[in-house]
């Protein structure tokens, strides 16, 4: 399908067989109890795919933004809801921390996050600051030699299982000032709150975070003070891009049981793949899945050639997720009663799809950013 | 006049039911798959179950377009709940249109009381949209009939009093029986774990030498294909009813959030992309409740006997109402989640339910692309 490198094949039927044996038998089960397949994740730590874009010197694979997609996207056919978590802790902790971080603190963290020891988060979002998550409000003062951190985040990913958070806090009045830090579990006046219960992505934890007057040394700050939106914008980017792995995953598996099923299937005294309108099912369902592949690496290309083309990862995020969307609402009409029941993932790919076109920025932010850049002569009140 | 009182009355009892016990209990009874009997009875009670029942029997023989007006504001505040009472109607009325008097006194006041359920059960393993290929067999013994085979994805099973089972009393013939619950023979197979309308079983139905007498055949030896298709048609305008009221709800519940919720230090109903949604949503739950509407008018109006082609008018237009509603609701349940943003996506704000039950809707009572055939064929 696509030109990949003898390495980038090698790690395609890896993560697929690896996905096939250690998380798609285990899915269902956790999809229904809402409870989180830690064993294979930390067997993912054995594979050395929990840094997959990481620098070597701690454990890392440094590999780029193709090859964590490819992951995505296997991990995704098989459990979308454990690549979530995956993708959470790859990317949007240890990445950001590889990226951002001081030598000290990629030695302190990185290693232990890598092999699979400990589990990140990050935390962006807030209750009242989601789409608008620039205009945050978790607050991190300096005193002396530490800062003190106060208010909550929503919505955090791996939450309840985090070692560490990557955490975005408001330092100044400026919109734009903010500012990064990594809080250990356990510090006083930091809290979790229990799983929050929801429609997909279940065996995916996802919590709350408080702070009342969490005291951490300066240390623990990433970056310099109020320089995060730049790194946040950059990692944004990556995150968009392979979140959108997982939409292609659970296309890519939608099409696979679509086309297994219309063959078997039986209806009228033929296999229902005779039906025309069937037949358009499958066919678009093929066609889009193709657009989706090719178009999400060459995304992922442009953005490890390091072009500073910021409209590639958006229009992907815009564009994936909701076909995913559809194509699994049409693989559980292709299978009629059967989708509708737990019994085929059809039902459960449809709902871990329809995250994708929230989280990391929904449909409408990727609008509003394209429309930024594309628009930019003619608006006003920016 | 007085009907249109009748009607308001009746929905204003749905109301009281609807904020009072079923909303409240909508995210428990999901999650748990919680079907309340009670409730189900109170239905009986203010007369929804027998709007167009005899009135011999308790029903109040009204049209069908009062019924759906008022099952889809039941449906507003719990689809599996108005699926649950519209299959159960459906079956009151092929006993009602094609049953003895021994049977009508048998079952319909008990149907439109609500003290007991009923369910129609066709669908099987292997016969689906192609449900005239089941294969459950009944043959003729002394005295009656005996069953052999299994239906799957009744929906009310183990619940019901009552099942109206399609079987085969002959290579080409197939019959509708009466099966009631506890008949020998007749045993629940498993409950389905579904995606939504998880207050409401979906069960298996297994027969084994299940004997049922002569007097539970529902009409004549051969009929009983011919009884469902009619009783589909009927079933299919409620299907596009409560697919309506779950639009409804879906649009109000996404309505009330963008009012309050604010992004960017605006309130998201200030947001084109939001309000075209919303106009959108809108938009296609009218135009969707005037379709339904029409099916349900010419459904009304037996009396005056329709040519062939009429027939085949009204057949199209059931179809019609069913796909376009249901399509609808689909779509407007899932926009309801997106403007919701990340608690969309949380049980907590009912609207990811509402999008889960709306799925099932595009399948029962033929699925959306056996209505196109339907309609296409009927053209
Ligand atoms: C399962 C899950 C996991 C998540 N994991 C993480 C995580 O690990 N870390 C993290 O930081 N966050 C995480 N998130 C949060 C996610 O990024 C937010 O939910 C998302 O950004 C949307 O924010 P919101 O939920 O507050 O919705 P809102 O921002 O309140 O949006 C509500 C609606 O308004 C629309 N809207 C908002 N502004 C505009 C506008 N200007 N114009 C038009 N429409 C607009 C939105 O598109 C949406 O339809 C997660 C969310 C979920 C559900
Ligand atoms: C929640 C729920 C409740 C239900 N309740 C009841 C009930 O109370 N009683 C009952 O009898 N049944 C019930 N059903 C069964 C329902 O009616 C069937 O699921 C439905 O008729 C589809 O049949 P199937 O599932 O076997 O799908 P299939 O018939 O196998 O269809 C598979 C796919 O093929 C398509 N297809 C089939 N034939 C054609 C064709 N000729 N041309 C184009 N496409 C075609 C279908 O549209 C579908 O996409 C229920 C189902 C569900 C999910």
């Amino acid at each position: 399908m696509w030109h990949f490198n003898d390495e980038q094949k090698s790690l395609q039927k890896t993560c697929r067989e690896f996905a096939a044996k250690e998380i798609a038998p285990k899915a269902e089960h956790h999809d229904q109890h809402e409870t989180f397949n830690i064993e294979a994740f930390k067997k993912l730590g054995d594979l050395g795919l929990l840094g997959i874009t990481a620098d070597p010197e701690y454990g890392g694979a440094g590999l780029g933004a193709l090859e964590a997609t490819i992951v995505m996207e296997e991990l995704g056919r098989a459990c979308a809801s454990t690549t979530l978590s995956y993708l959470a802790h790859s990317i949007l902790c240890v990445n950001n921390l590889d990226k951002n971080g001081s030598p000290e603190q990629k030695a302190k963290y990185l290693p232990k996050l890598i092999s699979g020891e400990w589990i990140g988060c990050m935390g962006m979002s807030e209750p009242d600051q989601g789409s608008d998550a620039v205009g945050m409000k978790t607050k991190a003062e300096k005193k002396g030699d530490h800062y003190e951190i106060n208010g909550s985040k929503m919505w955090i990913t791996n939450a309840q299982y985090a070692q560490v958070v990557y955490l975005y806090t408001r330092t100044g009045k400026e919109k734009k000032a903010l500012t990064t830090f990594l809080v250990d579990k356990g510090t006083p006046g930091f809290s979790v709150s229990k799983s929050i219960h929801k429609m997909g992505m279940r065996a995916s934890p996802t919590g709350e975070l408080s702070f009342q007057n969490v005291k951490v040394p300066i240390s623990a700050r990433v970056g310099q003070e109020g320089d995060s939106i730049y790194h946040m914008m950059k990692n944004l980017d990556l995150e968009r891009i392979t979140i959108a792995g997982i939409s292609l995953g659970i296309a890519a598996a939608c099409l696979d049981q679509c086309v297994k099923y219309a063959q078997e299937r039986k209806q009228f005294g033929v296999a229902i793949g005779n039906f025309q309108l069937i037949q358009k099912m499958v066919a678009e369902m093929s066609a889009e899945t193709a657009m989706m592949r090719h178009f999400l690496y060459s995304a992922c290309q442009e953005y490890d050639s390091g072009s500073k083309d910021r409209l590639l990862a958006t229009q992907v995020k815009l564009a994936l997720p909701k076909m995913a969307t559809k194509i699994a609402l049409d693989a559980i009409q292709l299978h009629g009663g059967y989708g509708y029941s737990r019994e085929f993932p059809l039902e459960r790919f449809m709902r871990d799809a329809k995250l994708m076109e929230i989280g990391a920025g929904t449909n409408e932010v990727m609008i509003l950013i394209l429309a930024k850049q594309l628009l930019k002569e003619c608006l006003v009140n920016l | 006049m007085e009907n249109s009182f009748v009607i308001q009355e009746l929905v204003k009892q749905i109301d009281r039911l609807g904020k009072e016990v079923i909303w409240p209990a909508a995210i428990e009874a999901d999650e748990e798959e919680k079907f309340d009997r009670k409730l189900f009875s109170q239905l009986g009670e203010i007369g929804l179950l027998g709007m167009v029942g005899a009135e011999e029997y308790g029903g109040s023989n009204l049209n069908y377009s009062d019924y759906v007006s008022v099952l889809e504001r039941l449906a507003y505040y719990s689809l599996p709940y108005a699926v649950t009472a519209s299959v159960s109607i459906m079956v009151q009325k092929m006993i009602e249109d094609a049953g003895s008097e021994a049977q009508k006194k048998q079952y319909l006041e008990k149907l439109i009381s609500g003290e007991m359920i009923g369910s129609f059960a066709l669908s099987e393993s292997h016969s689906g949209s192609d449900a005239a290929a089941l294969k459950t067999t009944a043959k003729k013994v002394s005295g009656g009939f005996e069953l052999q085979g299994s239906k799957m994805w009744i929906t009310s099973g183990g619940l019901s009093g009552v099942y109206v089972v399609m079987a085969r009393t002959g290579e080409k013939e197939i019959s509708a029986f009466l099966v009631p619950d506890g008949a020998p023979g007749f045993t629940l197979g498993k409950k389905e774990k579904k995606m939504g309308w998880k207050l409401s079983p979906t069960r298996e139905l297994i027969f084994q030498n299940c004997f049922v007498s002569e007097t539970q055949l529902l009409g004549k030896v051969g009929e009983g294909f011919k009884l469902a298709l009619s009783a589909l048609n009927k079933g299919r305008v409620t299907i596009g009813a409560v697919a309506v009221g779950l639009s409804q709800m879906a649009l109000d519940l996404s309505l009330a959030f963008s009012k309050e919720r604010k992004q960017f230090n605006t309130l998201l109903n200030q947001f084109q992309g939001i309000q075209f949604m919303l106009a959108d949503m809108a938009t296609e739950t009218y135009a969707a409740r005037a379709l339904v509407m029409q099916a349900a008018q010419a459904l009304g109006n037996p009396q005056s006997s329709l040519s062939q082609k009429n027939a085949s008018a009204l057949t199209a237009l059931c179809s019609m109402a069913k796909l376009k509603a249901t399509d609808v609701g689909m779509q407007v349940t899932t926009d309801a989640v997106q403007i919701h943003g990340g608690v969309g996506y949380t049980s907590e704000y009912h609207v990811e339910r509402l999008m889960r039950d709306a799925k099932a809707l595009q399948i029962v009572e033929g699925t959306n692309q056996i209505q196109r055939m339907v309609i296409a064929r009927n053209l």
